[in-house]
Parts: C-alpha cells; sequence; structure tokens
C-alpha cells in the first residue's frame, strides 16, 4: 500500500473572474522512502495541490488516502493524528516563524498542540531536533529575526521533523535562498530522509533541483499532470512538449544559448483552454488537440504522459 | 574606443557599514556586463548608485562613475535627472512594484516621452503603442489602456521595458530582471532584453544571482563578495577555469552544473556558513568561508591580479585548474 494515494483530485475556488480550476483532476502517489518532484510554473496548482493534501484547503472532489485511510472525508479533530505524520516545509521561512516568539516556543508548540511528552521531555525533544538540523544550541532563546534565510529554513525543517512524520510536503524549500545555501538546505533534506525514513513531496518550479533531489519527477501544467516519470527516464526521454519547453528554457552553462522555446503566457486556470490544455502555446498542436483532451496514459511501464503525440515526438 | 561606462574604486558607505568596497568596472557600447553575486553581495546597491538613486542613509564615500566623461557622483540632482531614463534607464526584479497600479501603462510610458522628448500626448501614446509592439505585446492598441494588475508577470516586466528604452537610452540597468518570472517566461524577456541591445546598441549591465543566464548572456562577468570584486572574466573562462574558492564553491554547489547527479550519489558541494559571516572581518571577505584559508588570509585584503589575459581574481593562493577537464573540475 502506498504511503500517499490521490486520485482523481479536484480544487477549484469560486473567484470574481469565474470558477478557478487549480487542480483539476490529479492522481498521485508517493511511495514510502520516495521523494516525488512536482515541477511546474506558477500558476500551475502545484501549492494548492499540496496544501490539499494536508488537508490546509479542502478538496472539491477525488479522494486522499494516507496509508490507506481516506482523509478526505475526516473532520478536523480526526484529522490532527494525520497532520502529526504529513507535514509542511514553506517557501518563505520566516513568513511561516511568529517573530515574537523564540525558536524553544516555537518548536514547543506543536509538541504541546499532540500532548507529546512533559515540559523536560519536550525540551529534550527540541535540543536534539535543533543539533539535528545543525542550529547551535543556543538558538532556541533567539527570535527569528536573529537567523540568516538558511538557517530559518533550517528552523522550519526542525518544526516539520519534531512529531516524526512519515511524509513532508515541501513547498518549494530553497527558493528564497542564495545558490551557496541551496546546497546547504539539500544536503541536509537527504540526510533527514536517511535518518528518519522520510518521503517527500517535493514542489518546486526549479528543474535542476528536482533533478537532483527527486526519485520520481511529475510535471505539471494548468492544474493537470502532463507527464510522470522516474527521474532518469524522464531527463533522457521527455515525452511531452511542456517537459521539453521547461527543460530547453533552463538557460545551461554547457550548452549555447538557443531562442525561447515557447511563446505566449501560462493561460488563466480560470479560462483553461478546450482540447489539449497546453495547445495554445505547443509548438506540435493540431486540429485534434484543439478538439480533445489527450488521456494521461502510459507510454512505458512508469511513464506516463498526457500527450496524443507523445510516441511520435523525438 | 573609451568604455562608456567607468566605475573607479567605487565604496558605499552607510553610517555603520560599507556594502560596496573599491568596486572598478567599465563597459563598451553594446556590451553585456553581467554582475553576479548572492544577496549581500552588495550587487543592487552597486545599480542603485549609477542611477545615483542611493538610500537617504548611503554616500559615496569614494571612487567615481564615469560616463560618456562625466563623473555621475559630482552631477547636481537636476543633471542626473534629465540623464535619469534618456541616457540611464534601470528595470527591476519585481514590475508591480515599479509600476504605478492607478495609470494606464500607456500613460506611464508616455509620461516618460512627454517629459525627455516634449512630445504631445497624442504622439506620446502613437510612440507609447509602438513601444508595447516593440517589447512584443500583443494587441498593443488596446493593451496600451490596461492597467499593470491586468497584465501578467512577464508582460509587466515588457512594459517595463518599453519605458526603460522609451528613449533609447545608452545604458540600461537589469536588475535581475527576469527573478520573478517563470522559466519559459525568462527565457521570452532575455531574448527580448537581447535584441534590444542590438538594435539600439545599449550597453546592459546585468544584475543576477543566475549563473546560467550569466553563462548565455553576458560578454563579460565581475563576481562580487560582501561588497567585493572577487573575479572578472569572459563566461568561457569563468565556467571552464574558475579562479577564486568562491566562484568555484558557486559552481560546485550548483546542481544546474551537474547533469546526471543525483542525491543517491552523494552530497551537493557546500560552501559552509554564509555572507554574513563577512561582515567586520578583516583581511579576505570570503576567509570565513574558504576551505584554503591560511593565516595570512585575514592581514589584508587581497588585492586584484591579472592571472591571464582579461581576467581579475582577488586571491593570491590560487592556481588555474585548467588542465582538469571540465567535469572533475566542479566536483572541487
Amino acid at each position: 500500500m502506498p504511503l500517499l494515494s490521490v486520485s482523481d483530485l479536484k480544487t477549484h475556488y469560486k473567484s470574481r473572474d469565474g470558477l478557478l480550476r487549480a487542480v483539476d483532476g490529479i492522481d498521485l502517489v508517493v511511495e514510502r522512502g520516495e521523494t516525488v518532484g512536482l515541477v511546474g510554473e506558477s500558476g500551475c496548482g502545484k501549492s494548492t495541490l499540496g496544501k490539499t493534501v494536508l488537508r490546509l484547503v479542502d478538496p472539491t472532489a477525488g479522494r486522499i488516502e494516507f496509508k490507506g485511510e481516506d482523509i478526505t472525508v475526516l473532520d478536523q479533530r480526526s484529522l490532527q493524528s494525520v497532520r502529526k505524520s504529513i507535514q509542511m516545509i514553506f517557501q518563505d521561512p520566516y513568513a511561516s516563524l511568529n517573530p515574537r516568539q523564540t525558536i524553544g516556543e516555537i518548536l514547543e508548540a506543536p509538541l504541546i498542540v499532540h500532548k507529546v511528552g512533559d515540559r523536560t521531555e519536550r525540551r529534550q525533544i527540541i535540543a536534539n531536533i535543533v543539533a539535528k538540523v545543525g542550529l547551535p544550541s543556543e538558538s532556541i532563546n533567539r527570535y527569528p529575526h536573529e537567523f540568516s534565510g538558511g538557517q530559518r529554513q533550517r528552523i522550519g525543517i526542525a518544526r516539520a521533523l519534531l512529531l516524526n512524520p512519515e511524509l513532508i510536503v515541501c513547498d518549494e524549500p530553497v527558493s528564497a535562498l542564495d545558490l551557496s545555501i541551496q546546497a546547504q538546505i539539500l544536503n541536509l533534506l537527504v540526510e533527514m530522509k536517511k535518518e528518519f525514513g522520510l518521503s517527500y513531496l517535493f514542489i518546486s518550479h526549479d528543474l535542476s533541483v528536482v533533478r537532483y533531489f527527486a526519485d520520481r519527477v511529475m510535471v505539471m501544467y494548468l492544474g493537470r499532470i502532463v507527464e510522470s516519470a522516474d527521474n532518469a527516464t524522464l531527463w533522457s526521454d521527455p515525452r511531452h512538449p511542456y517537459t521539453r519547453a521547461l527543460m530547453d528554457a533552463v538557460p545551461d552553462p554547457a550548452r549555447p544559448r538557443q531562442a525561447a522555446p515557447l511563446g505566449g503566457d501560462l493561460p488563466s486556470p480560470s479560462d483553461i483552454p478546450s482540447g489539449c490544455r497546453f495547445h495554445t502555446r505547443c509548438p506540435l498542436a493540431t486540429d485534434l488537440c484543439r478538439a480533445d483532451e489527450p488521456e494521461f496514459r502510459a507510454i512505458a511501464p512508469g511513464h506516463q504522459v498526457a500527450c496524443h503525440f507523445a510516441d511520435s515526438i523525438n | 574606443m573609451a568604455p562608456l561606462l567607468q566605475v573607479d574604486n567605487l565604496t558605499i558607505r552607510f553610517p555603520r557599514a560599507e556594502p560596496v568596497r573599491d568596486l572598478s568596472f567599465e563597459i563598451s557600447q553594446g556590451e553585456t556586463l553581467a554582475i553576479v553575486g548572492e544577496s549581500g553581495s552588495g550587487k543592487s546597491l552597486t545599480a542603485l548608485a549609477l542611477m545615483q538613486l542611493l538610500p537617504r542613509a548611503a554616500r559615496i564615500a569614494n571612487g567615481s562613475i564615469s560616463f560618456g566623461g562625466r563623473d555621475l557622483t559630482k552631477l547636481g540632482a537636476r543633471e542626473m535627472r534629465h540623464l535619469r531614463g534618456r541616457e540611464i534607464a534601470m528595470i527591476f526584479q519585481e514590475p508591480m512594484t515599479s509600476l504605478n497600479p492607478v495609470m494606464t501603462i500607456g500613460r506611464q510610458i508616455a509620461e516618460v516621452l512627454q517629459v525627455h522628448e516634449k512630445l504631445s500626448s497624442r504622439a506620446a501614446r502613437e510612440r507609447a503603442i509602438e513601444l508595447l509592439r516593440l517589447v512584443r505585446i500583443p494587441a498593443p492598441e488596446k493593451r496600451v489602456d490596461d492597467y499593470p494588475h491586468q497584465l501578467s508577470g512577464g508582460m509587466r516586466q515588457r512594459v517595463m521595458i518599453a519605458i526603460a528604452v522609451a528613449c533609447k537610452p545608452k545604458l540600461l540597468i537589469a536588475d535581475e530582471p527576469t527573478t520573478a518570472l517563470d522559466v519559459t517566461i525568462q527565457a521570452q524577456v532575455l531574448d527580448l532584453l537581447d535584441t534590444l541591445r542590438r538594435e539600439l546598441q545599449m550597453a546592459v549591465v546585468l544584475i543576477t544571482h543566475d549563473l546560467g543566464v550569466v553563462a548565455q548572456w553576458a560578454d563579460k562577468v565581475v563576481v562580487m563578495y560582501a561588497g567585493r570584486k572577487v573575479e572578472q572574466a569572459l563566461p568561457d573562462d569563468l565556467f571552464n577555469d574558475p579562479l577564486h574558492p568562491y566562484t568555484r564553491g558557486l559552481l560546485a554547489a550548483s546542481p544546474r552544473l551537474k547533469h546526471d547527479f543525483h542525491y543517491r550519489d552523494g552530497a551537493l558541494t557546500e560552501i559552509p556558513g554564509s555572507i554574513v559571516s563577512a561582515v567586520g572581518e578583516t583581511g579576505c571577505p570570503f576567509r570565513p568561508r574558504c576551505n584554503q584559508a591560511r593565516a595570512s588570509c585575514s592581514h589584508h585584503v587581497p588585492q586584484l591580479t591579472v592571472p591571464a589575459e582579461d581576467r581579475l581574481v582577488a586571491c593570491p593562493f590560487t592556481t588555474s585548474i585548467k588542465a582538469v577537464p571540465h567535469a572533475a573540475a566542479l566536483s572541487l
């Protein structure tokens, strides 16, 4: 049984421009010990998907099963025990840390909420975790503003680890950090994964980070997964034109410059194009693409693509 | 040919800090110079100094900024206003915060033309539409009456670029122009900037933290660390044979440069600590994070030396690794 299994998940919002289909029918599986990378551009719904998995946002339709239990039907009280097992790390650790609380207080709050140990035991747990994430022990008496961006992300990671979770949803955890600090945090996440046997749903717009960090990659466009494959396959044999465009758009020092692979802008999720939702920007679009939405189908074991021409692309 | 812009020994001082020190570089007409560095490196303050738009608490404590033969640090506010927007223009990372939210984009472009080129409002509007077409905004006759919030992030940055190039400046300063944009949109905007650079023969100072952008778009690269220039090179030289330990660390830490490297193969190379550790240090600003530091590094700031043609480096202990193949060099 997979750790997390999401089927036909939809999260729609009502907005002034009409119905905003942020997540629009997604199937996703995270196996135990696996890191699934979710890549896409802003507005593709990847953050909404992450929040829906934690039920921070309620889904409009579909099922989210955690260790076989359907958590979409749980009330807030029953959700508590699930939330212990699924934690989240955010992009901007500063915005997710209360500026008026010391790190000790910030880290104690989840332990109190989940009634873990007495005061002494809680202190011990906090001291352990602070050391694990590479912060000096005196950090617990300091306030968030006294830390650099990388250290704040270490605090965010410490908080996520406190309750011994099994799954951590990481939403752009290194995007706000400088390059030299990114490597530190990615290495820390890998160490923690090994030490605690964690699984990650790793949301990022940065393909190179996902390439290093994920076991399996899902590419998301306008609320849907357009391609899913294990890491090596995706990079050696991408089959969706959007995946290819994303890869080509990353400026790479080892490659001569080429013209921008895609024209146009991402359409609005409240006005999703007919047929294949990528057809307005796709260099290969035909009448078929404008009329029929392609099925998300397997073209090889473990490799799924939502493109009419996935077999003929080369 | 004399350079268009020549910065000499620029030091920017705040009451309690000097975030830019002894910085020198030059740029010629039609050239793209990239300044790379992390937050705290002083790269954005340098851009603001070129525009003479430093925050009130900051002042230029030393050095000169010579532009077309004039020292900008000595110009009065009025003369500078005359240059700004007309001969030197700037675009910022977040177009939404630099555009006026209650003014149509057409009027914001027209304003520049009315101030600097004394165009009538009708002529300015016509030019605004032309400029929107130049920056590849579809249906410019309609879009000209849009407000910024009606546009996507990429489109807003195009509008900023239209405003910046409205008077055909000689120098365009682009401070992280694509950092807030998605990667497919980034490619479009960089393409556009480069086309305009060629068509208008502008010099471009491209300030970025993105090494990939540097490699593909710059003619010349300056690497800054803690307010100082630590290395300067042509992009190929910089990526094939980085000389400063900081540049080497950055390249090694970047997952983008290690294509088939996966977390199961091993950890990324880290640069320990953070740039904050340079504050109050004597000697080399990179010493607290450098894996090759020696006792003498704390004695004085290393001078820039010329290890090869078109190269500068501020580290006395560096040796070229050119003999080593590219991949091996990156896994230092």
